[in-house]
């Protein structure tokens, strides 16, 4: 049996007439195919989206079936941080520490109104999104989101991880560091003043770390 | 300790309890520590009023330590759960903040709202019970950071559910913005800025070098309980 990739495409190709026990394919595809389909969660469950989040790794959802049965309450052995539910200003500093222990390369899922956007919490104790804490790849809406528009939103990200690209020198991930002598940096103050609030507060500001 | 059985001061000739129907909003049965208390104290309690069947008694906010021991360890009152410490700032600033305790005598079957009224332009200032029912230190503890009121006599008072060097003020008073006071930007730097493997105080303190990360009022504050632990 003879499997093989197009030049060009990602995909591996079975070729039954050759009748050839070998394999090709691009090492790139191989470690994202292997990336996306062992994703392992950490769970950030902080309120009600959790109990949803519960359900959809229960068996009648069975998120084994993404290879995502194996939950890491450990950010060290964790690849995707699911946050489902609001975050206090009090839990800011904790679930950037988790995001900063969790390896490379890894993937952050905000579940819920609450943790995208503070959804109806525009108060003194809420964070108003989590993309203002940590960098967010997939938005998962809904109060709290059904265990299908979860699983829709782990599916979306599967596809994100089988679209990456190494970078050049063997590199998978690169992490942006900011850098205030270069020529592109903006101060947040300067970015306040250009940028109009946002959210749905009017004390929400881009340059928010 | 030992265990105490609802109804048991009652006798075995008391009837069963049933539950309250068509209870009127104000008027009803006043709870007999009411009058006792009262009676007690004259010149502590103020007055009295039965809502929704439960008795509210107004007392003197200095005297509250006082008449809360009592009743905790009169053989004739014996409340001895405090349900909840709490306080109701009311929206016409012109009315004073009120604290609210409250009782249950579980053998006597009795509950019993305690409050104290405190004027909203002197310092806000009521006394820590925590000594009595030692439930009431981490409630007060929430008092004090929702509106500022300080109870005297407390072992530890400070913030519970905002952080320590929360700077914004006691987010449950009336004059509290809902968004709070700082810009979203500058509420989430300092929440950041928080270290959150730093305990606050001395005998949680795991990391000792987490000490130098905390403010100044609260460094000068954990050494001299240290000191009063070294010297007791």
């Amino acid at each position: 049996m003879g499997l093989s990739v197009q030049p060009g495409r990602t995909g591996v190709a079975v070729d039954p007439p050759s009748q050839e026990s070998w394999v090709t394919t691009r090492l790139e595809f191989l470690v994202n195919w292997a990336r996306a389909s062992s994703l392992w969660p950490m769970p950030f469950g902080t309120a009600c989206c959790a109990i949803e989040f519960m359900a959809t790794a229960a068996s009648r959802f069975d998120l084994a079936r993404f290879g995502m049965e194996r939950m890491s309450f450990s950010p060290r052995q964790a690849d995707v941080l699911i946050c489902a539910g609001r975050v206090p200003f009090k839990l800011a500093p904790v679930i950037r520490r988790i995001y900063q222990q969790m390896p490379q390369p890894k993937w952050v899922i905000s579940m819920g109104a609450c943790a995208s956007s503070g959804g109806m919490f525009d108060n003194y104790a809420v964070v108003q999104g989590i993309d203002t804490i940590i960098p967010v790849d997939v938005y998962v809406p809904g109060c709290p989101p059904r265990p299908e528009a979860l699983m829709h939103g782990i599916m979306m990200l599967q596809k994100k991880v089988m679209a990456q690209r190494s970078l050049a020198g063997g590199q998978q991930y690169a992490e942006m560091t900011i850098d205030p002598q270069s020529k592109l940096y903006i101060p947040p103050s300067r970015i306040d003043e250009l940028s109009e609030p946002f959210g749905n507060s009017v004390h929400q500001t881009r340059s928010a770390p | 300790m030992s265990i105490v059985f609802p109804g048991a001061a009652l006798g075995a000739a008391a009837p069963a309890p049933v539950t309250p129907r068509g209870i009127p909003h104000r008027g009803g049965d006043v709870n007999p520590s009411a009058a006792t208390l009262a009676a007690r104290f004259p010149d502590a309690v103020l007055r009295h009023e039965v809502t929704w069947g439960d008795t509210t008694v107004w007392i003197a906010a200095p005297r509250a330590r006082q008449l809360i021991q009592w009743l905790r360890d009169d053989a004739g009152e014996r409340y001895d759960y405090l349900v909840d410490v709490t306080a109701v700032e009311h929206r016409d600033a012109m009315r004073p903040l009120e604290v609210v305790w409250h009782l249950r005598s579980l053998p006597f079957r009795r509950f019993l709202r305690l409050k104290a009224e405190l004027d909203p332009a002197a310092a806000l200032v009521a006394p820590s019970i925590s000594a009595v029912y030692a439930s009431a230190d981490w409630l007060e503890r929430e008092v004090f950071d929702m509106f500022g009121i300080r109870f005297e006599g407390h072992p530890d008072l400070r913030r519970i559910l905002m952080w320590e060097s929360y700077a914004e003020g006691h987010p449950l008073r009336k004059d509290f913005p809902l968004r709070g006071r700082f810009s979203r930007a500058e509420q989430l730097s300092q929440a950041l800025a928080a270290n959150p493997e730093a305990r606050y105080s001395m005998e949680e303190l795991s990391v000792a070098d987490a000490f130098h990360e905390l403010p100044e009022d609260m460094k000068r504050r954990l050494q001299q309980q240290a000191r009063q632990v070294e010297g007791a």
